[in-house]
């Protein structure tokens, strides 16, 4: 773990142990110092968490492997509702969410090979307009897969299912444990942040291995990577199948807090938010792409809260819509940093070069 | 044969505004090789200049038709500065940057396309102003027979209009040879005296003010406009490009008009094709299910958006040069 942290800590252990050990407490106290100000703050921030993972998902597609997807959230979709089919009474299966998790991953993963096998053989435009499509098509089957047997009950979308259920604790209800009260978005936030940091890990170690270098190799380019004896088109559909079953994985665990999803979580918008929010941490780069995430997943709610008032008070009335605001911020996010600082907030360091190097890319 | 002529006519009539977006596209691609997600947000904005025009001359003594016209004539500036500014201020700045760069930016000005639009224009459906009374032509003399309304000839004649004055701009003008000359290779156009930097931005103002007639033709041909009609309508005309060869302006039309007779016949009878009652004289374990329901079609015309993504996957997988291309270069 030590060889991917910054050089200083590598060279004085005790700072490193004392950094590691604040945050672990400030993780740990985070929920309940946020639930003293109302659950909606935990649930926020484990939806943000959730945005974490969705984005480190995307992030080996378009960050490792330089692949645009614009339809990501078709996978989280895929993977929400596998979950939701296997644990609501809608079809009356009841499956544990170990096992769905597995499965929605694979169903998902699936998706993207299908997705990608056509395609990776082409040019990169060509999977950024096939994945936009897409995302598209599942919706469109989503709000339609109700007739004539209702599978994904239409637009009225899937309620009450299971919440997860671990060591015997039901995240859906409020545990008490002596005369504190843990509530379910509490025990969420423990289980997401135990994901992120297997995730995390996984990423960290994708990165720098075998796999991971020949990603970086396509990426840079990629006809130099297939002289290297590089398999490309393998690669490229790996890094696709393993981005979508992140998504799937995503996509289960939010149907499990969420207790209902229908079609309209799964829109254009919402792949748009995850690509904005690795493009704005910096493609490539894990830490980066996680502080892109939660920056994006608060900003709004902080806007939600501030702009809102403050044009009531300043103008009478409301100019601009919270969720309006949002997705303006989120184009032009992506805009300005594309053309002021392509390598994002944190960049990488390989990244970095290769997005400020103009001798090379463009055909024009 | 009277749905088959419907479905022919309605077929050819969205065929044709998906080839004139398609035209856009298309153009764009073949002179700098990048997908310009945002031409679809410049048809809407196309659509829904017209739309407020219209909406404030309505009632002001102006004939109908030059209304329309003056409509027109409002949304192809608008629309051609909107073209201009996108590639002035997002695309130019990166095009020597790597391919990811400029489809993110791209996608960035889609979504901030929409999202103005949506402050100027809401986010509710608009009835598209039909100002000019729609008349309906009978094509046989039964009673079931299939229609053509003027607008729908309209549509047609101003689309192949355009589609004939857009290939002799190409062609037989001399901005249209130093087009060629610049999709072919910039730098050595540069060397002969061609302004590259002028001839791209003209292919986008052109690209626009097509979009922005289309823009008009597909607001009065649904009678609606939304803030994401661009969306769908840009994602099946890049279908259509593809299918009939990016970069080929002859393909793009021969590919549009036929992603819009593949969608029309499509939801005129895949609901048919694939009602499992049909299937019932066959197999008799259906029939039960049939007494209940006599409509049981696994795909309704529900599905007709997806078409033209279906077409894409298969040509991608097939011919991935489309079908008047020439073979596409697979650098990443």
């Amino acid at each position: 773990m030590t060889s991917y942290l910054p050089e200083r800590f590598r060279k004085n252990p005790l700072v490193l142990t004392i950094g590691v050990a604040m945050i672990v407490v400030a993780l740990v106290a985070l929920p309940f110092v946020l639930n003293m100000a109302g659950t909606a703050w935990v649930r926020l921030t484990n939806f943000a968490i959730l945005f974490v993972l969705l984005s480190l998902g995307l992030n080996i597609v378009v960050g490792f492997a330089g692949l645009l997807d614009l339809g990501y959230i078709a996978f989280f979709a895929v993977g929400a509702y596998v979950y939701a089919l296997l644990a609501s009474p809608h079809l009356g299966i009841h499956l544990p969410f170990w096992i769905i998790l597995p499965i929605g991953a694979l169903v998902a993963c699936l998706f993207g090979i299908m997705l990608g096998a056509p395609t990776l053989k082409l040019r990169g435009d060509y999977l950024a307009i096939v994945t936009l499509g897409f995302g598209e098509i599942i919706r469109i089957f989503m709000n339609n897969l109700s007739e004539p047997i209702n599978l994904t009950n239409g637009p009225k979308g899937i309620a009450t299912i299971d919440s997860i259920k671990l060591f015997g604790l039901d995240f859906g209800r409020t545990t008490r444990i002596g005369d504190y009260a843990l509530n379910g978005q509490i025990k969420y936030y423990f289980f997401l942040l135990s994901v992120l940091v297997i995730v995390i890990i996984i990423n960290l170690r994708l990165q720098n291995s075998r796999i991971g270098r020949a990603w970086e190799a396509i990426r840079e380019d990629e006809l130099a990577a297939r002289s290297m004896g590089i398999n490309t088109t393998k690669l490229k559909l790996l890094a696709f199948a393993m981005g979508a079953s992140f998504g799937g994985v995503a996509g289960g665990v939010f149907s499990s807090i969420q207790g209902f999803i229908s079609p309209e979580s799964f829109t254009l918008t919402e792949s748009v938010m995850i690509l904005a929010m690795v493009v704005l941490g910096g493609m490539g780069n894990i830490w980066g792409v996680v502080l892109g995430a939660l920056l994006l997943s608060f900003v709004p709610e902080v806007l939600r809260y501030t702009v809102e008032p403050a044009q009531h008070a300043l103008f009478g009335r409301q100019i601009i819509e919270a969720d309006v605001l949002r997705m303006l911020l989120f184009g032009f996010a992506m805009v300005l940093m594309m053309l002021y600082r392509p390598a994002g907030l944190l960049p990488s360091a390989v990244r970095e070069r290769e997005l400020t190097k103009d001798d090379e890319g463009g055909t024009a | 044969m009277d749905v088959f002529l419907q479905q022919l006519v309605n077929g050819l009539t969205l065929g044709c505004v998906y080839a004139v977006v398609a035209l856009g596209y298309t153009m764009v691609y073949g002179i700098i090789q990048l997908i310009n997600f945002a031409h679809g947000e410049v048809v809407m904005i196309g659509a829904m200049v017209a739309m407020s025009v219209i909406l404030g001359l309505a009632g002001s003594g102006v004939p109908p038709l030059a209304i329309v016209l003056i409509a027109v004539l409002a949304a192809i500036p608008a629309c051609m500065a909107v073209g201009y500014l996108i590639e002035r201020v997002a695309y130019r700045p990166l095009r020597s940057a790597p391919r990811l760069a400029p489809l993110i930016t791209a996608i960035g000005v889609s979504m901030i396309l929409q999202h103005l639009a949506l402050l100027i224009w809401g986010r509710n459906y608009i009835p598209f102003p039909q100002i000019v009374k729609t008349q309906t032509f009978a094509l046989s003399s039964s009673e079931t027979a299939a229609t053509i309304t003027n607008v729908q000839i309209a549509i047609m004649l101003l689309s192949i209009a355009m589609m004939a004055g857009l290939i002799a701009l190409v062609y037989k003008t001399r901005i249209g040879i130093a087009m060629r000359a610049v999709s072919q290779r910039p730098d050595v156009a540069g060397l002969m005296g061609v302004s590259p930097n002028y001839v791209i931005s003209f292919t986008f103002v052109v690209g626009a003010g097509l979009g922005a007639i289309a823009g008009v033709m597909i607001g009065s041909y649904y009678g609606i406009a939304h803030y994401q009609m661009g969306f769908l309508l840009g994602l099946k005309a890049f279908c259509a490009a593809v299918l009939g060869g990016i970069g080929n302006l002859g393909g793009a039309v021969l590919g549009g008009i036929l992603i819009g007779l593949i969608e029309a016949f499509g939801a005129g009878y895949m609901g048919d094709l694939t009602n499992v009652c049909t299937l019932s004289k066959f197999l008799p374990g259906f029939a039960g299910l049939c007494e209940a329901n006599s409509n049981m079609a696994v795909f309704g015309s529900s599905y007709k958006d997806v078409f033209a993504f279906i077409v894409l996957i298969l040509v991608l997988v097939f011919r991935p040069q489309g079908l008047l291309g020439e073979r596409v270069s697979d650098r990443a």
